[in-house]
């Protein structure tokens, strides 16, 4: 930072430091572009990278570093230890420097294929993207990728910064033809605003305060420059008036308050505003700012409203200017990035989360993948960590956005994996789908109470899981003799049975097992509706889709019984022949084998199969039935 | 309302840095509420605490902050931040939580007789964990910032703990758009930083001009110090051995960062305002914890100590 404390003026200074704005951007390139000699070079520049730090960075550059005895600027901002033993950037980190006019928050994303996800996510909040290039390598696959994810994120300006250009001589024709190559392909991916500049971080030419002599070519601006004149955060305080609900706040009966932040537009005392999904119309009657009682705000205020009308209002609504108001829907086309280890199944049922909605989502159709090397799409049946999707989206309730295009926060969500709570998928809405609104549930005059009083019975749906061989068809028949003597109308959905029709189409792999037991769940459903009891015998391996089995029928119907058969006697029972197949190779995706089993955590009833015959456990769970269902 | 005239504040200037640092943090601190079963504040009397404090209160007005406030007396803390302590939390009401490991005190642990790691470990690390699994807080809020320390530049606004409070560098959660996932299994908690892209600067600049009090050990005054290993220990009681050479001398100094007190280098100042210090901190170049004995203890000090549950 060159700003100084003169010795008077104290008072002018406090305010122009207080005045600075901000910019977010986001840093990436390859690994060996010399992102973290750059960063190293604006942190300790701008005088960001205090005495004390350099002098722990010198030690560390001796015994760490790559540059001999001289400081290596990387070790600035390569901080945690296994990144320094691997001599690689691990995670995102997040830097802070300063410029004469404004703060800027940086985004450092690593550079390896393998943690695209810290690249979107230092995206997604960034107004500017710096995309580095080593002049001597040219445009390489990774900084179209990159390139490629900043736009998908929402990221409109990019400065390219082709670096080392000490390295071929500050040679005017090698840097035009990186410029002009990079600027073909963003024009491409919709990127409207490129600046390039060539620059050296190892020497500082073009970077902070000093503007190169070795290329008098140039006369754009420095990287400083380019990031001092970019447009700080336009996307977020233009627009119509958005205020995503964090709470519902009633300090005192006689205050009743809106709390949330203004992520577009700007809001104004005695304006008209509509609540979304209800649609509810009120207008403004007050509004505190951090500042206190203010007439109007801004985007990026944190506030509270006060409504004229006393109407319903709560975490996860949006308010908007009625005007423009935001789409609600319970499905949309969205583009996903995949951030976990696990990867997406489409129909498996996740909790997403908006920017304060919360629900639960189904990918109901993956369209295709973008190959992360000719950014094509490609027919895909699941998305791996770091693959990028576009995705068709079901909710189970419905919620308010808009179009990520139109709004990065209220187009914005993200995925949380049910069991582990990772946080999964990244998504960007491209359009509400109206299906559901075209296809209204009709009610009809007979339903399921009618029909299972007619049959005099409570209607359950019985899920026998467990492994191939554990005993679940044998005890699954069984129980149905037994419940027909009783008198109760049954139909048992044998997973195998099934395959021979319904399910015939699917295979064993992961997402082929999740749409078959969602099938099976659908049709469980339809048949307890008719007031049946219905028993289910399938493997069903995913603790996910039993629990979307469970979800789908009403409270209390549904019984997870594990069938508990230890692998080694399923094997040696091998009724079918599948364990020595599988063994032998010849068959992929075998339960137990090849293919996981998550067995229940909390099931209704357990039954040991390799301890009892299955006469004895169908009658078991019988006995259960009959003192839960009467 | 037309696009393009409505990216401006009433008084027609753009939203400022510090404006936009209070806002999000206030957002933070709303979203913490909204989303955890038992929320509750770390407070420690410093100046990133008494900011903190400040944002509480904003975020909830005109109600009061729904969480109780906790702070780990180490007992080797400043008198006056004791003293400054008490008398915030009797003035503005505060449901004020006070914990010290009582096992590790019964044992005499202290800097002086155990050292600066050992101490940390049991008096703070240690003690915190107790608090936080006493109480079940699911969420405690800290001041902590992205600016003080190479690895703290890596957390994340939510930072998730697993069992037994530990960090684990590789699974932390992403938080695009700053969505923060806060799905947590039983005995898992997360530590949430709505300073988390505040400077030591706007720490300042903010208690400048929301007129913050702070604790007095801030500003320039004569105080009793002795110099040890380049650092200058203020003598708060007669505690701390002197070692044979050392002689107590009167020196106008002041604090940065405000920790254990034979733990914490005061800085020779005469800064006496807040603007003195504004003035100071543009024209020194020594990072805020670098008067802080443990950060040096080894390299990468902070990220073992964060594994094992520190702040």
């Amino acid at each position: 930072m060159t700003v100084r404390a003169p010795s008077d003026g104290l008072d002018e200074l406090l305010a122009g430091l207080q005045g600075k704005d901000l910019l977010r951007f986001v840093i990436c390139g390859s690994v060996d572009d010399g992102k973290s000699t750059l960063l190293g070079r604006l942190l300790c520049e701008s005088r960001t990278v205090c005495a004390d730090h350099l002098v722990v960075a010198e030690t560390d550059s001796r015994r760490y570093g790559t540059q001999g005895d001289d400081l290596d600027p990387a070790l600035l901002v390569d901080s945690l230890l296994s990144e320094r033993e691997q001599g690689i950037t691990i995670d995102l980190a997040w830097r802070i420097f300063e410029s004469e006019r404004r703060r800027f928050v940086v985004a450092d994303a690593p550079g390896h294929e393998q943690y695209t996800r810290n690249m979107a996510t230092g995206a997604s909040t960034a107004d500017l993207a710096v995309i580095l290039v080593d002049a001597s390598k040219g445009i390489v696959p990774q900084t179209r990728l990159h390139s490629y994810i900043a736009s998908l994120m929402g990221v409109r300006q990019v400065v390219l910064a082709v670096n080392k250009m000490d390295i071929v001589d500050f040679s005017q024709p090698i840097f035009d033809a990186v410029a002009e190559g990079f600027s073909a392909f963003a024009r491409k991916i919709g990127v409207s605003k490129v600046v390039a500049v060539p620059l050296s971080a190892l020497t500082g030419d073009n970077v902070f305060g000093i503007r190169s002599d070795a290329m008098p070519w140039y006369d754009g601006p420095t990287l400083l420059e380019a990031l001092d004149a970019a447009e700080p955060g336009c996307r977020k305080a233009v627009g119509s008036f958005r205020l995503p609900v964090q709470s519902a706040v009633r300090p005192s009966p006689e205050f009743r308050g809106i709390s949330g932040t203004i992520v577009s537009g700007s809001v104004e005392c005695g304006m008209a505003v509509s609540v979304h999904p209800s649609g509810y119309r009120s207008a403004v009657e007050r509004i505190i700012a951090p500042s206190g009682s203010v007439r109007s705000a801004v985007a990026g205020q944190a506030i509270t409203l006060v409504l004229t009308d006393d109407i319903d209002v709560g975490r996860g609504d949006i308010v908007a200017s009625p005007d423009c108001e935001p789409a609600v829907a319970d499905q949309f086309a969205a583009n996903l990035i995949w951030l976990d280890d696990s990867p997406m199944l489409p129909e498996r049922t996740y909790a997403v989360r908006f920017a304060t909605a919360s629900s639960t989502a189904r990918v109901t159709d993956l369209v295709h993948r973008v190959d992360m090397d000719t950014l094509q799409p490609l027919f895909a049946k699941k998305l791996e960590l770091n693959q990028i999707g576009y995705c068709k989206i079901a909710l189970d309730h419905k919620v308010a956005f808009d179009p990520y295009s139109e709004n990065r926060r209220t187009g914005a969500f993200v995925l949380i994996d049910r069991y582990s709570n990772a946080t999964a998928g990244a998504g960007m809405i491209e359009f509400p789908l109206r299906r559901a609104a075209n296809t209204v549930w009709r009610p009809m005059a007979i339903d399921k109470a009618a029909r299972a009083a007619d049959k005099g019975q409570r209607p359950c749906v019985v899920w026998l899981t467990g492994l191939s061989g554990a005993g679940k068809s044998t005890i699954a028949d069984r129980l149905e003799q037994k419940l027909h003597a009783f008198g109760s109308h049954t139909y048992l959905l044998d997973g195998d049975n099934l395959r021979h029709g319904l399910n015939r189409d699917l295979g064993f792999t992961d997402a082929d097992r999740v749409e078959n037991v969602r099938r099976v769940a659908e049709v469980a459903k339809l048949m307890a509706d008719a007031g049946l009891i219905v028993i289910v015998s399938l493997i069903s391996p995913f603790r996910a889709e039993r629990r979307m089995a469970r979800d789908l029928m009403e409270d209390g119907e549904f019984v997870e019984v594990f069938v508990d058969t230890p692998i080694g006697v399923c094997e040696e029972r091998d009724p079918k022949g599948l364990y020595r197949k599988a063994r032998a190779g010849e068959l992929a995706n075998f339960t137990g084998i090849d293919s996981p089993y998550e067995a229940p955590e909390d099931p209704e009833v357990v039954l040991k199969g390799a301890e009892k015959d299955p006469n004895t456990l169908a009658e078991l769970l019988h006995a259960h039935l009959r003192s839960s269902f009467g | 309302m037309s696009a393009g005239d409505t990216k401006y504040t009433s008084n027609g200037l753009p939203l400022s840095c510090l404006d936009r640092l209070e806002s999000e943090s206030i957002h933070i601190f709303r979203e913490a509420v909204a989303e955890f079963r038992n929320p509750v504040m770390l407070y420690s009397g410093g100046k990133d605490s008494s900011v903190m404090l400040k944002l509480a209160i904003k975020a909830f007005a005109p109600g009061k902050p729904p969480f109780p406030v906790l702070h780990i007396d180490t007992g080797w803390k400043f008198r006056e931040t004791i003293h400054f302590r008490d008398e915030i939390a009797a003035r503005l009401g505060i449901d004020l939580i006070v914990h010290t490991n009582s096992a590790g005190a019964a044992e005499g642990i202290g800097p002086a007789s155990h050292g600066a790691r050992v101490h940390t470990d049991i008096m703070k690390t240690e003690a915190l964990k107790q608090a936080l699994d006493k109480f079940g807080f699911d969420a405690a809020l800290g001041g902590a910032r992205r600016d003080e320390d190479a690895t703290r530049s890596k957390e994340r606004v939510y930072s998730f703990r697993g069992k037994a409070h530990r960090w684990d560098p590789r699974s932390q959660r992403p938080e695009p758009w700053n969505f923060c996932n806060a799905c947590l299994a039983p005995g898992e908690s997360v530590r949430v930083f709505p300073l988390s892209d505040w400077t030591e600067l706007d720490i300042w600049l903010y208690i400048h001009r929301e007129r913050i009090p702070v604790v007095p050990l801030y500003f320039a005054a004569l105080r009793p110090v002795v110099r040890r290993d380049g650092a200058l220990i203020v003598l708060d009681d007669d505690r701390l051995p002197l070692e044979p050479g050392e002689k107590p001398e009167e020196i106008l100094t002041r604090f940065r960062t405000l920790g254990c007190w034979p733990l914490t280098g005061a800085v020779e100042s005469a800064a006496i305002s807040v603007p003195d210090i504004v003035r100071e901190l543009l024209e020194c170049r020594l990072s805020e914890r670098a008067g802080r004995a443990i950060d040096r203890d080894r390299t990468g000090s902070m990220e073992y100590r964060k594994r094992d549950g520190y702040f």
